[in-house]
């Protein structure tokens, strides 16, 4: 029936809630109160039941036994997601390389005392420790305790593993994905003098610190781990630009370009001429285009657009393209000017 | 220098395990604590509440003085007592001329703050007063049914939220499979009014029907009281976008285009991309292919002919 669908069953969670409900008059008494709860209760309640008795059961011990499906009604969790573990360094040198793992077995075959033994820990195959005799070689110099050596060498070996483990485990930590047994402590303080107010740090500051930190290295800073969103180290001092290997002889050629540049540079500066002839003509007749552009500007200069149907400004108006170059004669007059005279 | 700790006892381990951050989380722990000043009804409510979870709760009996949930500073201890006990859901009950049998619900997230209801108790009967079978009576740890009735649990926001805080509250260890036998209590919720709510908790009476599912009655037996709605916040948005995430490992990765039975076995549809051969280029020109070639050979060797035949008539 249509009201019966109304109400809301989530199985998962074994709840029920029916949002049509309202009481007909407010209850007059306490006990009326009650009593119409429990009904209401009790309806729900045979609603939830009448979805979970259908549903398959197994027989159990006890009694039937339910898969209850999953709960519709989302709730917040306790906890964060577990972070998944990065990868340690043998991990991502073992990944590069395609080595994959090998299955090793617990217990080993023991040639020398025809047994099975385990392969690492109490009572091992092939210990290390365990030789009775070692033969000299023709490098070992006389005096030297071989089995001193290999506990030495032992040493490292651990000491380097143990080093390597706890530079997994600070990375872990790093990313939030620490195994929830392990924990990292700090042996010694920090040194700290007095609490200096923190000063603000601005983010192009950070920057700067960061990129001389990062120079720092051995390496410029290119092997650097870098935290999410950081950018590349910042290249200071001059960016150099070669000219390339291979270019056509068109317009755009570089080479060609600097080449002349250059010769040009020593032209005019040995070249004897007092007066550069061609900048000089263009730098008259500019001189008296502008002059007499002006004198015609000047007697309708108000009514010049304003007459014009469209509004727009006579053709001749515009800034005059030559000016630029009138600043530059003039200079380069002086510069010709300014040469030595013999 | 850093160290690297790790627990020397089996036990430990195990606890560290059981406090680390699961995939699917199995139930939440409650701590029951109170503040300075506390009343009959409030001591009662609190411990009547620790029976009814007693399994997946907590209780400090101790006063507290600095806990002030709704104020900013005031978490902090309630932040620390999470962390310690690994309890996610607190319920803080204090008495004040202002606020008298006041309780706070409250629920973390990481062991912060993610939100909290402000409700006072009143007409409060606890679970002595109450009279019925003995057998009747639930066992603790049960899984319960959670009823909720009324309009103003969907309309009015701060039912929303309670309404929200209490299946929480409420709701035993998340299982996968249930018995049928061990159903025997339900909390009952109504909404009496735009901030009232009416809370009872009852045995459920399993009792013959003519079909597989039995007949309900619900026999109080539990503590009821009625909850009055005084302040609650909300998480803020990007917390309980957090906290509300899925991973997506679980989830069965969807294959299309697949079927199968037993009989048949596996069936699958491979889609062909449309070969554009007309447009394809074809990959040599074999001379004698070519039809223009063709022809133009028949036509010589016809004129060959032709030519022979007349100068062999010649």
């Amino acid at each position: 029936m249509e009201a019966e669908n109304q109400i809301q069953v989530d199985l998962g969670h074994l709840l029920a809630f029916d949002p049509y409900h309202h009481f007909a008059s407010p209850p007059k008494s306490r006990e009326d109160l009650v009593t119409e709860c429990l009904r209401a209760g009790t309806k729900l309640v045979q609603a939830i039941t009448d979805g979970l008795f259908n549903l398959s059961a197994t027989e159990a011990i006890e009694g039937p036994l339910v898969k209850l499906p999953k709960p519709t009604t989302r709730l917040p969790r306790e906890k964060h997601l577990p972070r998944p573990k990065p990868p340690t360094k043998w991990e991502m040198f073992a990944k590069s390389k395609g080595i994959q793992k090998r299955k090793k077995n617990k217990v080993l075959w023991d040639e020398q005392t025809d047994s099975w033994k385990r392969s690492y820990g109490y009572d091992r195959v092939n210990d290390d420790a365990d030789v009775p005799i070692i033969e000299a070689k023709m490098t070992d110099e006389p005096g030297s305790d071989p089995f001193a050596k290999r506990k030495e060498e032992k040493k490292k070996r651990v000491e380097k593993t143990e080093k390597n483990r706890l530079q997994n485990l600070k990375q872990a930590a790093k990313v939030g994905a620490l195994p929830s047994h392990v924990q990292l402590a700090a042996t010694a303080l920090p040194i700290t003098g007095t609490q200096a107010a923190p000063k603000k740090i601005t983010k192009d500051e950070l920057g700067n610190v960061a990129g001389l930190a990062a120079t720092a290295t051995a390496s410029g800073g290119k092997f650097d781990k870098k935290v999410a969103g950081e950018k590349a180290v910042k290249h200071q001092g001059k960016h150099r630009k070669f000219l390339p290997a291979a270019e056509g002889s068109g317009m755009g050629n570089r080479e060609k370009e600097q080449t002349d540049k250059v010769l040009s540079k020593l032209m005019a500066r040995n070249s004897h001429e007092i007066l550069n002839v061609g900048k000089a003509v263009s730098m008259y007749n500019v001189k008296k285009q502008r002059d007499g552009r002006n004198q015609k500007g000047r007697s309708s200069f108000d009514s010049s657009s304003k007459l014009k149907p469209n509004g727009k400004p006579m053709k001749g108006d515009k800034k005059s393209p030559y000016q630029k170059s009138r600043k530059g004669g003039s200079h380069g007059g002086g510069a010709s000017r300014k040469g030595k005279v013999d | 220098m850093m160290k690297i700790n790790t627990p020397k006892k089996k036990r430990v381990l195990r606890e560290l395990e059981k406090r680390a951050p699961k995939l699917v989380e199995t139930g939440k722990k409650t701590l029951i604590l109170q503040g300075l000043k506390t009343s009959n009804v409030l001591n009662s409510v609190l411990k009547e509440i620790y029976h009814l979870k007693r399994d997946s709760s907590v209780r400090y009996t101790r006063k507290n003085d600095n806990i002030r949930p709704f104020e900013s500073g005031g978490e902090t201890s309630l932040e620390f007592f999470s962390q310690k006990t690994d309890c996610s859901i607190f319920v803080y009950g204090n008495t004040s001329k202002k606020r008298p049998d006041n309780i706070v619900i409250g629920r973390t997230y990481d062991h912060q703050i993610y939100d909290l209801v402000e409700v006072g108790v009143e007409n409060f009967k606890p679970m002595e007063s109450f009279k019925y079978d003995k057998k009747l009576a639930p066992m603790v740890g049960s899984k319960p049914f959670i009823t909720f009735a009324g309009e103003g649990f969907e309309s009015i926001d701060e039912l929303k939220h309670l309404k929200e805080v209490l299946l929480d509250l409420f709701r035993g260890e998340v299982v996968e499979s249930l018995s049928l036998v061990g159903l025997d209590r339900v909390y009952v919720v109504t909404a009496v009014s735009s901030d009232r709510v009416f809370l009872t908790h009852c045995a459920v009476r399993l009792k013959k029907s003519g079909s597989v599912v039995p007949r309900i009655e619900l026999v109080e037996v539990g503590p009821s009281m009625d909850l009055v709605v005084r302040r609650h916040r909300l998480p803020n948005e990007s917390l309980r976008k957090e906290a509300m995430r899925i991973s997506t490992d679980g989830l069965k990765k969807k294959i299309k285009n697949v079927v199968g039975d037993s009989i048949q076995g596996k069936i699958g549809k491979i889609y062909m991309p449309d070969q554009k051969i007309g447009e394809m280029a074809l990959p040599n020109k074999a001379k004698g292919v070519k039809r223009e070639r063709r022809e133009a050979k028949l036509k010589h060797s016809e004129h060959a002919a032709k030519k022979r035949k007349e100068d062999g008539a010649d």
